[in-house]
């Protein structure tokens, strides 16, 4: 058998994994829950249909959800197409040599930079630089900065997922006499689909949590955007807005609630496909 | 034969454009990093140039309206709550990682994974809120009524360096656990296998084995974290007052509020006129600069880890 101390010493560290562990657990279910508890009351049909009033301290917040739906969309628009296209790129058309580590690791970089500097950049390029195109703070420009944002996770999701395609699969359809691109569109991208559409959500999830760079380059405009170059500000743009701006709490947990709401909603359903995709590939 | 010909002609034809319409989108991927870069320092550099370098990051007071933009007490509050976050966040999440990965059983580990990628999921408004109403408000309690004698006057509102620490600490949980824990299921069985056989403890085995053979995965978990952190802006400007003066109470100096370089930018960028807008594209240089070193760090760190 052990001895004493050490006996106490390992019971120690090991009572301390444990609470670790728990702690962390507590912390978001503590978070979550205090969100929840105090923003539930204010949530109701009224608050989700009705316009805002008073700098959004009071009324709904019925055009900050069309403005975060059309923001998320528009998002998604630009981003899945460059960010599936960069990964079937790098997938199946080169080998591994200068280029493709030159473009990976751009991307990868663009992975660890604040989302302030997306910020600023949005704002130097696509509000002044670009201002006849996009009509400066809006829609448009939001939805670009975002897109640079959320690239580098799609293009890795997307990397994965292509890699999960059998080698034979490729093979058996080139065999047939298809050509590149008629095996990439029919037999390749179809198979990893399902891996391209998580990465996708999670992205959603991405654009949806972002902040920071919004506020330089989404206008936070609280009125209905009549088109995409028009300004509009997102939820959590909102949250933070009426919270620092006007102080009404109630307002900022009853978006918080909303928002947590959506975030779930995104969760379960990622983790859902996953789970659909570890199912298969089995 | 006429008939088969056409739809071979598109496929053919699509198939010629398809590459270079690709890396055509591989290369626009790649050039937005180059393109951030140049707008940020094309925009940033000319301030630094004009009032100099030295004068600038060591410049204790910012007031851009006289045209003095010394950033020193941003550099400083960014780097205090980055640092204490860490000091949090890395013990508190690296027994959590070692937990998962050597303790828990399947059935508890499907309970904390799900709920640590839900943490990670936040958006960082909802911690902002959060610390704003309960944490400041534990803080002011404390300010006020426990530590009142000590502390100056102007350090009794709750927004604090302290409560920027712990809200940033809750926040880089996920990236520490998630790395460490990857770093410590690489470590290959026979080390626990021969630590185990020599009659070592479990929880021997984890400090004196396994944890020192993860330490590259680790340490390139905390630079991640730390990345993390010090381009945290809302939360941070939710918790931590926004007041760029340099803390100089010590120890106390937990409870002053402060400024980060993120949350300047982010606050000011709405109203600041032609030069002042000049000046944060400045600090969005410095914070660049600070973050490609870190990453430098990090991919040596990485590298050395794949050598070994």
């Amino acid at each position: 058998m052990l001895t004493k101390p050490k006996d106490r010493k390992e019971l120690l560290i090991n009572g301390f994994l444990w609470a670790a562990a728990f702690l962390a657990v507590a912390i978001l279910v503590f978070i979550l829950g205090y969100i929840i508890l105090k923003g539930m009351g204010h949530v109701d049909l009224e608050f989700l249909t009705q316009k805002p009033r008073k700098m959004g301290s009071e009324g709904g917040i019925f055009p900050i959800i069309i403005g975060t739906v059309y923001f998320v969309f528009l998002t998604i628009l630009t981003a899945a197409p460059l960010g599936v296209g960069t990964a079937i790129y790098l997938n199946e058309y080169t080998r591994e040599g200068k280029i493709t580590r030159i473009i990976r690791f751009g991307t990868e970089l663009l992975a660890g930079i604040p989302s302030i500097i997306f910020g600023l950049f949005g704002y130097a390029f696509f509000v002044v630089l670009l201002h006849d195109y996009t009509q400066g703070w809006s829609l448009v420009s939001g939805a670009l900065t975002a897109t640079c944002m959320i690239l580098p996770t799609l293009v890795r999701a997307s990397e994965e997922a292509l890699k999960t395609v059998p080698r034979s699969y490729r093979e058996g359809s080139l065999a047939l006499g298809a050509n590149k691109w008629q095996t990439i569109y029919k037999v390749v991208l179809p198979s990893a689909l399902p891996g391209i559409l998580t990465g996708i959500i999670l992205s959603i999830g991405r654009a949806i949590c972002e902040t920071a760079a919004l506020l330089l380059t989404l206008g936070g405009s609280l009125l209905m955007p009549e088109s995409i170059f028009h300004g509009a500000r997102t939820l959590s743009m909102h949250l933070y807005m009426v919270a620092m701006e006007t102080g009404n709490m109630d307002v900022a947990f009853g978006t918080g609630v909303v928002l947590i709401a959506i975030i779930l909603l995104i969760n379960f359903t990622a983790n859902y496909a996953i789970k659909k995709l570890v199912a298969r590939n089995r | 034969m006429k008939k088969l010909n056409k739809p071979c002609r598109i496929s053919q034809l699509s198939d010629k454009i398809a590459k270079p319409l690709l890396f055509g989108m591989a290369l626009t991927a790649f050039s937005i990093t180059v393109l951030i870069a140049f707008f940020i320092f094309q925009q940033g550099l000319p301030v630094l140039g004009e009032y100099g370098i030295w004068n600038i990051l060591t410049g204790k007071s910012w007031r851009p309206t006289e045209g003095i933009y010394g950033i020193l007490p941003m550099i400083a509050g960014t780097f205090y709550v980055t640092f204490l976050a860490l000091a949090i966040g890395v013990p508190f999440g690296l027994a959590t990682a070692v937990f998962l990965a050597e303790l828990a059983t399947e059935k508890t580990a499907r309970i904390i994974r799900p709920a640590i990628e839900l943490l990670a999921g936040i958006p960082s408004v909802i911690y902002g809120l959060f610390g704003m109403v309960v944490i400041n408000e534990a803080m002011r309690f404390i300010e006020r009524e426990i530590l009142a004698g000590v502390l100056p006057p102007e350090y009794r509102w709750g927004y604090s360096i302290l409560s920027g620490g712990m809200v940033l600490a809750i926040m880089i949980l996920p990236t520490i656990i998630n790395i460490s824990e990857d770093a410590i299921r690489a470590v290959p069985r026979s080390y626990k296998e021969g630590a185990l056989a020599l009659g070592s403890s479990h929880i021997q085995t984890i400090l004196q084995v396994i944890l020192p053979s993860a330490k590259s995965g680790i340490i390139s978990a905390v630079i991640l974290a730390m990345g993390r952190a010090l381009g945290e802006t809302m939360a941070l400007i939710m918790v931590i007052g926004n007041v760029p003066m340099l803390p100089r109470h010590g120890i106390l100096s937990l409870f002053a509020p402060a400024a980060t370089l993120t949350g300047t930018i982010a606050l000011e960028m709405g109203y600041a006129g032609p030069e002042h807008r000049a000046a944060l594209f400045m600090i969005g240089v410095v914070l660049f600069c600070i973050i490609a070193l870190l990453n430098s760090f990090a991919m040596a760190a990485t590298r050395r880890g794949v050598g070994k």
